[in-house]
């Protein structure tokens, strides 16, 4: 098992390339949080990496295998994605979403089956959705409705989960819990995790893995504690900023320079 | 709403049962009151020497059947074409499908000078599928790609430009118009059964595809990237989807002409019953729009007796009302 890997990556939106020539590892059971300025291109690379975005070329490898060889639903049942913001149907239930996540594992004519029955219902457990399973997707807070979403993918029994700014319209406390959730996740059921975010600290204090993704390639990668500097900072997000550990946690909080009131 | 299993299957045979009624009622009603025992002496023992025989058999028999699967098909259409461009405003009329199929079908008749059944439903075919394909790269355009608004706007100004090149022929060829003029309405009185049989294999084939997709199109609905996420071959679904909807527009527009609203409003009914679930959403569609077009026929011929009103008009009669009450809603929604 090598997670995911990619060799001379290039990506292209019609002529203009926004990954060139990258080669990049994503390890195994571990957390890694891709972060990068906006339009760095970092949702993109996210997408390649669930082949919802083609190669214009070099290849992408999951488990060694050639993504580009595998079957949409060979892959499906190796890696889920949740994409940015995503619309259920109206009037879909919280529990017929979820259910669509055993779809990849069933056959056409297929009955539902008490093993389908199960994942669900773990996964609405793990969510803490199974009281609001019979309620209507559309009815939900925005952090339910993300849970019910991350509840699909659950039920989906991946090895690999990619999440594109699942903490997007998330208050902070909503924030923290999906965030935790996902950290358990991977602690508990080694779940591989991949995902982008936009908070650097937050980033800093769930990441094993950091990528900062910066003028179409991987610009560093390492765990936060290492790679996170003033210049880094500067580098891949044109900010100045201070970098302290923080007081909690220990891992790196950065604080940007700037204007603003100031009481000490 | 209908929730547990039992309670749909219940439901399915209800709507089974008003639809046999229905025709009934259709065999039996309308200028000549025939009574409903008479109806079911005919389909059991059929005299060619009654005269009330004689008009079910050749007029109101063909109306029945045609209306039936006329009304089946455009449902399962609307259905399929809401799902595909993710727009609760769309049916196959709205998109311009249906005028396409005319045009092309007066053009047949008028320049090309074809009588065959056959012909007018390949060209029906071609028409829907100039239209649909139409609709999609008009749409597409632009930096946002296929908006359900973009969709509507653009369903409209093809339909506009297909109706006016139609009535434009027919100003050329002044002799045609008694001929096409029922295409451009919509009717289903007097109406040849062989016309129907030409399209039956197609619409019925198409019909039973669509009630096995509804699983696939209940994934679709998440959108494109989830339902590729989750394994479907989305590309496949949506050319199948395409394909139907083309066959069941354009076929019954050879058939019938064009009849608005159906493909409308009948699967927010549906759905209205039976909640989001295309494996229920679809065969209740299909019932939902022959008991609709059934009933609709036989009220037309009542509404201004003793003549009848076109069925394409008293469609529209029903529907327009209801697409203001869904656009008001949507509005209101945002």
């Amino acid at each position: 098992m090598n997670g995911l890997q990619t060799k001379k990556l290039t990506l292209k939106y019609g002529d203009q390339p926004i990954i060139e020539n990258l080669d990049f590892d994503i390890p195994i059971e571990k957390i890694t949080v891709l972060v990068g300025a906006n339009g760095s291109g970092k949702s993109t690379l996210l997408r390649s990496l669930a082949r919802l975005l083609n190669p214009t070329s070099g290849e992408i490898f999951i488990d060694t295998q050639k993504l580009q060889d595998i079957s949409t639903k060979q892959i499906a049942k190796k890696l889920a994605i949740l994409p940015q913001g995503p619309v259920a149907p109206e009037g879909i239930t919280v529990h017929q979403l979820v259910k669509q996540g055993r779809y990849p594992h069933q056959k056409w004519f297929q009955q539902w089956s008490k093993e389908d029955e199960e994942l669900v219902e773990k996964a609405l457990i793990a969510t803490q959705l199974l009281p609001l399973k019979d309620r209507q997707v559309d009815a939900l807070s925005g952090g339910q409705r993300q849970r019910a979403w991350i509840a699909m993918t659950l039920a989906q029994e991946t090895p690999i989960i990619l999440l594109d700014e699942p903490t997007t319209y998330l208050d902070m406390t909503h924030q923290i819990e999906l965030l935790d959730f996902l950290f358990d996740l991977n602690r508990e059921y080694k779940r591989t995790i991949v995902m982008v975010l936009h908070d650097l600290n937050l980033a800093c204090r769930y990441a094993d893995n950091l990528v900062a993704i910066h003028d179409k390639k991987v610009a560093v990668q390492g765990t936060p504690e290492e790679i996170v500097t003033t210049e880094m900072v500067k580098e891949i997000f044109n900010l100045d900023a201070l970098i302290k550990a923080d007081p909690y946690f220990g891992t790196p909080l950065c604080i940007p320079k700037g204007k603003g009131r100031r009481v000490k | 709403m209908l929730h547990s299993f039992s309670s749909k299957i219940i439901g399915i045979i209800t709507l089974l049962f008003l639809v046999a009624l229905l025709i009934f009622c259709s065999l039996a009603m309308g200028q000549t009151s025939i009574s409903f025992s008479l109806a079911l002496e005919v389909l059991t023992q059929y005299n060619p020497e009654n005269p009330d025989h004689l008009i079910i058999a050749t007029s109101r028999l063909a109306r029945a059947t045609i209306a039936l699967t006329v009304g089946i098909a455009l449902a399962i259409a609307g259905t399929l074409i809401q799902t595909l461009t993710r727009n609760p405003l769309a049916s196959p009329d709205l998109l311009g499908i249906n005028a396409g199929a005319i045009f092309f079908i007066v053009f047949a008749i008028t320049w090309l000078n074809l009588q065959s059944l056959t012909q007018y439903m390949w060209f029906g075919f071609l028409g829907a599928a100039v239209a649909g394909l139409g609709v999609f790269f008009l749409s597409s355009l632009g930096r946002d790609g296929l908006t359900p608004i973009k969709v509507i706007l653009a369903g409209t100004a093809l339909s506009a430009l297909f109706i006016s090149f139609t009535q434009g022929m027919l100003v050329i060829d002044e002799q045609s118009i008694q001929t096409v003029l029922f295409w451009i309405s919509g009717s289903i009185a007097g109406r040849d059964l062989n016309m129907l049989f030409a399209v039956l294999p197609f619409l019925v084939t198409a019909i039973i595809i669509s009630l096995f997709i509804g699983k696939a199109m209940n994934i679709f609905g998440s959108g494109d990237d989830v339902a590729k996420s989750l394994g479907q071959n989305v590309g496949l679904l949506k050319i199948i989807m395409g394909v139907l909807i083309i066959i069941l527009a354009g076929g019954s527009v050879a058939v019938v002409g064009s009849v608005g609203f159906i493909g409308l409003i009948v699967p927010h009914i549906a759905k209205g019953l039976v909640g989001t679930d295309y494996r229920w959403t679809l065969p209740f569609s299909a019932l939902l729009g022959a008991a609709l077009l059934i009933g609709a026929d036989i009220l037309a011929r009542f509404l201004i007796s003793p003549m009848e009103v076109p069925i394409g008009v008293m469609t529209a009669l029903i529907g327009g009302p209801f697409f203001i009450y869904l656009a008001k809603k949507g509005v209101s929604k945002q």
